[in-house]
């Protein structure tokens, strides 16, 4: 932080220097040529030839590493940004929910810091020193004209500048809105494409995304106006403080050369500071962009590392559960009321339910990614005491229990890094293996270690994330498997195969399997329903089916449709 | 300028005006500061009574005034043209169809509608007006100084050339470079935003720590990178600023020591030193424009191949692809399409002769000489592996792809290619799009005029109405991306909704719609099917099989081509 305070003082200095050289060539050249027409000795004037000249030529070699120093102290600083903000959001939190288009959105609001350095901060200092520069030299020919430049260039740097910045924050707060409808409209039209033309609703739906593009244009003009009144307004600030300038000069008699050289300067100070009423309007988007990632960083961890942690115990793990309640919002209804749940060592437990019923939960909560508002979740291992959850570290606790998780993601990356990540260490044997048991050899075979996937890349189907995702789960090979929905998205044929290997490939481990489809369970030692966060019934197949509730019901009715 | 744009702005009335007058501004704003150097060096040299001191204040005035007027047109013209882009760009868009789109990604293609013509700002209101002036100031202040000093006019007109030569022979020679830059650039960049989607699976496996190292890494090599580029982008940059300011002192110090050997008087001498600078400040400023601005062309570009590409497909496949080439701009009165016939005429029979579908770019045909016949109100499911083709045939029949050959034909004639087929349709999709609206107005997609209590009647058959009660707004709750969100089931059902509302259509189309949903959801949607399709001709691709149950006949697709039809499977495999 202190070597980028340096780099951005070094870039400050440079872009006043070269403004500075700016006005000492226009300052220099004015003396020059009023100070000629007297009529002095040559040696009178040699000074200020090798002025002109001077700051001809250091006045561009200084923008240049203006530019340069300041592009890299912003790079640094967006790269600073970003990092911060990624630790932040380390720890599993509220923002979690958000969808893909939030977290663009976030990333985007990185790039604010750059906005901010280059076409705020730098710019700024720049013209201040400038500014200061001119009422100096102003001050020393006569002070009275320094005087009505001092108010002249006030009114262009301060006073508009801060009036675009009022405006343009009550402006904003419509316009975003406005982009976010237009953004919605667009997407609408789009993605539901095949809905629109099915129900012939195109052509309502394109005149209402016309109607919002014309709120949105209305108000963009509108922001125009704002900034070419203050751009008219700038004009007039420096013409006329270069008119109030002669004025006072010639009232003073000031003499020819003052005047000339206080004109000039007057009308060149300008040049930087001008700018400064269009950058007020730039910097009104960063500051909400600077704000909204101070938010995310200030948004408290979902939940809390202890203290002074605990060691997982050793050996064999048994995962016990007992009376958990877990809330995602206070004052909404628990999503897990009172559940309990013993694992032990290389028993299979599947949680079924209707969606909604707290599966999902559950497992966040052995993850410790939800604090629980009571109950406990306790490791224990083959001797000494169990070790509450909540004593561990978060990383600890996933380290233990990991696996499926909902919605897998495939990273821009070849297959093998995005196998690999859930198993750094593992040897191309043990990648092997990962994948001949998710069964996704063929398709590996096909495409190749190296193929490219991602958004860039080729592109992956419902099944083969499934499965890259049961890879990747058996590849990690965590002490308590934890498997969430691994047939969600997929088709019933890809559901059974893939549910079947699953069943194969888990046998002896210790697995806690989350599923709403009930064919294959016969196979689990456990099955616990889940119904509005507690669990209304627990047992073997074999014993829920003989009794009426829900997987009675859930099973007739799974079974109707699908003729077994 | 961008030839597609300029194109565009002539035919636009609005556009031209507007940017005609914005241009005007520009450069007339940029003459009167000849006008303004001309009474201010007269003035400082005595030549002027300061007198002129307020016809100097009336100049700078106007130039305030036609500042105004030229931000006030820029606003207009840059609205206009990217609210004409917007439309015909999404009006191509649907006319491309639901199934051509799906081959575009819809991700790009949503942002380029949105956000992303906003890159034509700074081209529009900024580069253009700056060419204009550099079109007509230099050469006015170069016509002025003949007149004042022709030593000092021919040093302005040796080196003004230099400005853009320069300029071009840098940006030539680093071309090359800094696409390849850019390019790794724009890699780099990506690398951050896929790393915090892909959080919370580093996060299941412990690996979001190692990852914020691997961040650090990859941004320091992203400014190494930007910092190549931008050494040598900056140099066109150092080139304009130096070859200004020598200029500036190469007439600066003639024009001083000739004034002191009595060649050249004060006035003529501070009015060149006046206007000098104003030669190459406009070559500057586009310059500086410059880059900005390309990124506008660059949009401009995407968009313009957006619209004007691809006719080379369309011409194999126009026909009812999409909604024919109306080009009905603004198309806001009501379209027909609004009221579904509320009296069903009797279901069709549905006959395919030989059809064969091929999908631009891919050499296998997705369908291969079918020929079908459904007969009215016949219930047909559809079975076959993913990718066998019977989406294709749904959206045969949908009009979302047209035929490379063969013909459908519906009650023996063509359907023709406005929406009066479509209005006899209600279709569900695999993965219904809730749009950004209530649920009730969701529902009456297909027919807007419904009443509410005929959206709650639909909403009852399609067992919607559970659920949409317990949203916090009930009916009208917004839905979509930054609305309610839905279960699939839920989704599923509103669209089921969709097509209970339109109780005119006399053909159902329904793309599995019972995938993705438990037990219970999905005995609901059969029942619900079942209803639905009573006294309809009803294709359903199906995989599950109460679905399957419900048909009374099933058609299994493999590869494009039929290759089982019968009713008498089910009775086979019970």
């Amino acid at each position: 932080m202190k070597r980028m305070g340096g780099r951005l003082a070094l870039a400050a200095a440079a872009g006043a220097a070269a403004e500075l050289a700016g006005l000492g060539l226009i300052g220099s050249a004015a003396w020059l040529i009023a100070r000629a027409a007297e009529q002095p000795p040559l040696a009178a004037l040699s000074v200020a030839i090798v002025g002109v000249r001077a700051f001809a030529t250091s006045k561009g070699v200084f923008r240049y590493g203006e530019r340069l120093a300041g592009h890299d102290v912003a790079l640094r600083a967006q790269a600073t940004t970003r990092e911060r903000l990624y630790r932040a959001l380390i720890p599993a939190g509220p923002r979690d929910q958000g969808g893909a288009d939030l977290l663009s959105r976030m990333v985007d609001d990185t790039d604010a810091v750059q906005d901010l350095l280059v076409r705020g901060l730098l710019p700024a200092l720049a013209a201040l020193v400038t500014g200061v520069a001119a009422v100096t030299v102003g001050f020393f020919l006569l002070p009275a004209a320094a005087l009505v430049l001092l108010a002249g260039l006030l009114a262009a740097g301060i006073v508009l500048p801060a009036g675009v910045t009022a405006v343009t924050r009550r402006r904003a707060a419509r316009l975003a809105p406005a982009r976010a409808e237009l953004a919605a409209r667009v997407a609408d039209l789009l993605h539901g494409a095949a809905d629109l033309a099915a129900y012939g609703a195109g052509d309502r739906a394109l005149a209402a995304s016309a109607e919002a593009d014309a709120r949105l244009a209305a108000l963009e003009r509108g922001q125009a106006r704002v900034n070419a009144a203050a751009a008219c307004l700038g004009v007039l600030a420096q013409g006329l403080t270069v008119v109030g300038v002669v004025l006072v000069a010639q009232a003073a008699d000031a003499g020819s050369v003052a005047t000339a050289v206080l004109a000039l300067t007057s009308l060149v100070s300008f040049e930087p500071v001008l700018p400064m009423a269009a950058a007020a309007e730039r910097m009104a988007g960063v500051s909400a962009a600077l704000r909204r990632l101070r938010e995310v960083r200030a948004a408290p961890p979902a939940v809390a590392e202890p203290g002074r942690p605990a060691a997982v115990p050793a050996g064999p793990l048994t995962v016990e559960v007992e009376d958990l309640v877990v809330r995602h919002a206070p004052g909404r209804s628990p999503a897990l009321n009172g559940v309990g749940l013993t694992l032990t060592p290389g028993r299979r437990v599947a949680i079924v339910g209707p969606s909604g019923a707290g599966k999902s939960t559950l497992l966040s909560a052995l993850m410790r990614l939800v604090e629980p508002e009571s109950g406990t979740l306790r490791l224990r291992g083959e001797d000494g005491p169990a070790v509450d959850l909540r004593e561990l570290p978060s990383d600890e606790a996933r380290r233990v229990m990991t696996g499926l998780t909902q919605d897998p993601y495939v990273f821009q990356a070849p297959l093998r890094d995005n196998l690999r990540l859930a198993g750094p260490e593992a040897g191309e044997e043990e990648l092997a293996e990962a994948v001949r048991r998710a069964r996704l050899d063929g398709w590996v075979e096909r495409v190749g270690w190296d193929a490219a996937l991602g958004e860039d890349g080729r592109t992956v189907s419902g099944g083969q994330l499934q499965r890259l995702a049961l890879a990747r789960a058996l590849l990690n090979d965590p002490p308590v498997l934890l498997l969430d929905e691994p047939a969600e998205a997929l088709d019933e044929e890809t559901a059974d195969a893939l549910m079947a290997d699953l069943l194969d490939a888990t046998r002896g481990r210790t697995t806690l399997l989350v599923t709403h489809r009930l064919r294959g369970l016969e196979e689990v030692d456990e099955i616990v329903v889940l119904e509005n966060g507690s669990v209304v019934q627990r047992g073997a197949h074999d014993e829920l089916v003989g009794v009426p509730g829900y997987y009675r019901d859930l099973w007739r009715a799974e079974a109707m449709v699908s003729r077994r | 300028m961008h030839k597609d744009l300029l194109r565009l702005a002539r035919s636009e009335r609005a556009v031209r005006r507007h940017l005609a007058l914005c241009l005007a501004a520009a450069v007339l704003a940029g003459l009167l500061v000849l006008v303004q150097a001309e009474l201010l060096a007269g003035v400082l040299s005595g030549r002027f009574a300061a007198a002129a001191l307020l016809p100097l204040a009336l100049v700078v005035g106007a130039r305030g005034v036609l500042g105004l007027v030229q931000g006030v047109a820029a606003g207009h013209t840059t609205t206009a043209v990217k609210s004409v882009l917007r439309h015909r760009l999404l009006s191509r868009l649907r006319e491309l169809g639901p199934a051509r789109l799906a081959s575009h990604r819809s991700g790009e293609l949503v942002t380029l509608a949105g956000r992303g013509l906003d890159a034509l700002d700074p081209y529009l209101n900024g580069y253009l007006p700056s060419v204009a002036v550099a079109a007509v100031v230099p050469v006015a202040v170069l016509v002025r100084l003949v007149t004042a000093d022709l030593a000092s006019a021919v040093i302005v007109l040796v080196t003004l050339p230099l400005i853009p030569i320069f300029g071009a022979l840098v940006g030539m020679h680093t071309k090359a470079v800094t696409e390849r830059q850019w390019r790794a650039l724009s890699r780099l960049g990506g690398h951050f935003l896929d790393v915090v989607r892909g959080l919370p699976t580093l996060r299941a496996f412990g690996r979001a720590r190692y990852q914020a190292e691997v961040i650090g890494r990859v941004a320091d090599e992203h400014r190494a990178a930007t910092m190549r580029t931008l050494r040598v982008a900056f140099l066109s940059s150092l080139v304009l600023e130096l070859a200004a300011s020598l200029s500036l002192a190469l007439v600066a110090v003639p024009i001083g020591l000739r004034l002191l050997g009595g060649t050249l008087d004060l006035p003529a001498a501070l009015l060149v030193l006046l206007l000098a600078p104003e030669a190459y400040l406009p070559l500057r400023t586009m310059g500086n424009r410059f880059h900005a601005a390309m990124e506008g062309v660059a949009a401009a570009d995407q968009a313009f191949a957006v619209l004007d590409g691809e006719s080379g497909d369309d011409a194999r496949g126009a026909a009812h692809g999409g909604h024919g080439t109306d080009g009905r701009a603004g198309a806001s009165g009501p379209d027909g399409t609004g009221t579904a016939p509320r009296a069903r005429r009797g279901a069709p029979e549905i006959r395919l002769e030989n059809v064969t579908v091929r999908y631009p770019g891919r050499p296998e045909a997705a369908l291969e000489d079918v020929s079908l016949v459904i007969g009215p109100g016949e219930r047909v499911a559809l079975v076959g592996e993913s990718g066998a083709g019977k989406s294709t045939l749904l959206h045969l029949l949908l009009g979302f792809v047209t035929p490379e050959s063969g013909r459908v034909l519906v009650d023996g004639a063509e359907p023709t290619a406005d929406d009066a087929w479509r209005r006899r349709l209600a279709f569900v999709p695999q993965r219904p799009h809730l749009f950004a609206a209530s649920v009730a107005d969701n529902i009456r997609l297909g027919s807007p005029a419904a009443t509410i209590e005929e959206v709650w009647a639909a909403a009852r058959a399609a067992h919607a109405d559970g659920f949409t009660a317990e949203l916090p707004e009930g009916y009208d709750t917004v839905l979509g991306e930054r609305g309610a969100n839905l279960s699939a089931g839920q989704r599923q059902r509103v669209a089921l909704a969709r097509a209970f509302c339109r109780p005119g259509a006399d053909v159902l189309l329904l793309d599995e719609p019972t995938a993705r949903l438990d037990g219970r959801s999905e005995a609901a949607i059969v029942a619900a099917t079942r209803d639905l399709s009573a006294g309809r001709t009803a294709v359903i691709v199906a995989h599950r099989p109460a679905m399957i149950d419900l048909a009374d006949r099933v058609i299994r697709i493999a590869d494009g081509r039929v290759v089982s039809d019968s009713a008498s499977m089910i009775e086979e495999s019970r």
